[in-house]
């Protein structure tokens, strides 16, 4: 992005009528511009209604004490009706637990959270490291390269494949179903219609269904199909809710934390001292995984529906209301968080950050995704003291997943 | 003032003075206990702050709140002494208090 459209969207930003601002348009993160816009509501209109935008009618809420607010009352902000901007038609809906309130989100997500609770995640230690030391040695050298494909998809795709226990070598179908599952329809998505995301996600179903048949009748495995099959708050689920769960480990576990390890040398170049001062001190890493998440917020937003009438910071929202929680606007807000534009890799308290979301529905791998990113930053820095970024990034067509398509890098010979 | 003493996943005890009022993950993270995340920072909105209470302590500690209590059903490692450590404010009642750490937090 030139400094000429930071330019001018900040200008657009400061002149355009309060009530016309729609933060959810996916341009504005494709263009990297969404920043300014959020910028005036934390300052002006925190909780904002905005009546027109392809996706109906909002409210943003965009301060950081706010958004944990709404985030810790499931009571009355249910996930029930979706938890993205984007309201699918009826037919097109997956049942999953990250959008059910309890009490069966508790019982499907006591299901699966063992896989990435600490016990499992020591056993799990070893194999990310083999796999991130094979894929960083793999990298060509004064050549240049996407750093997404190579590995920031890789790494995470590999890991997603071991949690399913997922045949290797057709691993790519999860990178595939992961971006298909979240883009938008029409110019700029994967698919013209609701119909065509559908036939590839009933690809995936199928995929699925043949490895949950081959589960079901072996005993008990640690993998995450096993543990769905034989567990007695999932293994009647039907094949739409098996494909919504799917889908959200799927996604969950795969573009938060690729578009995390792509962020993360994005801002060591964007910031030289504080790469440098990385280089001078690694013990670093583990307070700069939690930065590179903040200042990356890899998910946008969440969204809630209002379950009944609710006065919320002066506004009057009412039941049915779509109420979208900005966490990469939280993410910004200098009222919690001091300087919070700048990247730095020491920041004291850099764990509270919202990207994670907070309440019942937070982040089940978050600390597997920090093991991720702690892991592959050791490693990098062990091999290469400098992987230089060479180009701009391109970034997605989304204000939900917010990553990146491509990152071109070079490690000086 | 009232001390805590945590005792750390590795079994090592750290005795600590808090100031009455203050949280025992306060205490934790301004004395840079090991074994305390605290995403949250104290609003009983993740479960990172996670303490096992002594057993001869958990009477005068008292019960869970109602949204402690749905953080800590989704906690990995919970058992039935769990308790969120921003949740227990320190009084003299509470003057020397023993927690222990799990292995990790979740």
């Amino acid at each position: 992005m030139s400094t000429q459209t930071i330019l001018s969207a900040k200008a657009h930003a400061d002149d355009i009528p309060l009530d016309r601002i729609d933060v959810s348009n996916p341009q504005l993160f494709r263009d990297g511009t969404m920043w300014p816009y959020f910028e005036r509501l934390r300052r002006e209109d925190p909780v904002h209604y905005c009546r027109e935008s392809a996706f109906g009618p909002y409210w943003s809420i965009t301060k950081y004490k706010d958004i944990m607010q709404v985030d810790t009352n499931h009571a009355v902000f249910s996930s029930e009706g979706g938890i993205s901007i984007l309201d699918r038609p009826e037919e097109f809906r997956t049942p999953m637990f990250i959008s059910m309130d309890p009490p069966k989100h508790d019982e499907q997500r006591k299901t699966v959270s063992p896989i990435v609770a600490p016990g499992n995640l020591a056993k799990l230690e070893h194999i990310i490291r083999s796999r991130v030391c094979a894929i960083l040695d793999s990298l060509p050298v004064n050549e240049t390269f996407d750093w997404v494909d190579r590995v920031s998809i890789e790494l995470t795709t590999q890991m997603l494949a071991t949690l399913f226990d997922f045949p290797s070598q057709d691993r790519h179908l999860l990178t595939y179903w992961s971006d298909a599952a979240t883009a938008p329809i029409g110019p700029g998505g994967m698919f013209d219609t609701e119909e065509a995301r559908l036939a590839e996600l009933t690809n995936c179903l199928q995929y699925f269904t043949r490895l949950w048949n081959e589960r079901i009748n072996a005993a008990p495995g640690s993998d995450l199909i096993s543990m769905l099959a034989h567990s007695p708050a999932t293994r009647n689920m039907g094949p739409k809710e098996f494909l919504g769960n799917l889908i959200l480990l799927i996604v969950g576990g795969n573009d938060t934390t690729r578009n995390s390890i792509t962020g993360g040398l994005l801002f060591l170049n964007e910031n030289p001292d504080q790469y440098q001062k990385l280089r001078d001190d690694p013990a670093l890493i583990t307070n700069m995984v939690s930065e590179i998440i903040r200042y990356q917020t890899p998910l946008a937003h969440m969204r809630r529906t209002a379950l009944a009438d609710v006065e919320f910071g002066g506004k009057q929202i009412r039941k049915g209301d779509k109420v979208v929680m900005w966490y990469i606007s939280g993410n910004r807000d200098d009222e919690v968080i001091d300087n919070p534009n700048k990247f730095m890799i020491d920041r004291p308290r850099a764990r509270q950050h919202l990207s994670f979301g907070f309440g019942i529905h937070r982040c089940v791998g978050n600390r597997l995704a920090e093991l991720q990113l702690k892991i592959m930053w050791e490693e990098a820095l062990k091999r290469y003291p400098t992987i230089e970024v060479v180009g701009e990034p391109e970034r997605v067509y989304s204000s939900f997943v917010h990553g990146y398509r491509s990152l071109p890098v070079r490690i000086p010979a | 003032m009232p001390k805590v003493t945590y005792v750390e996943y590795t079994g090592t005890e750290r005795q600590i003075e808090l100031e009455t009022g203050s949280s025992v993950m306060q205490g934790a993270i301004n004395n840079l206990v090991v074994g305390i995340d605290a995403d949250c920072g104290g609003e009983c909105a993740c479960a990172t702050c996670h303490v096992y209470v002594d057993s001869r302590w958990l009477e005068k500690v008292g019960p869970r709140g109602s949204q402690e209590a749905a953080m800590l059903d989704f906690a990995a490692l919970a058992k039935p002494n769990s308790r969120l450590s921003c949740q227990i404010k320190m009084n003299d009642q509470l003057d020397g208090l023993v927690v222990s750490l799990p292995e990790a937090q979740h």
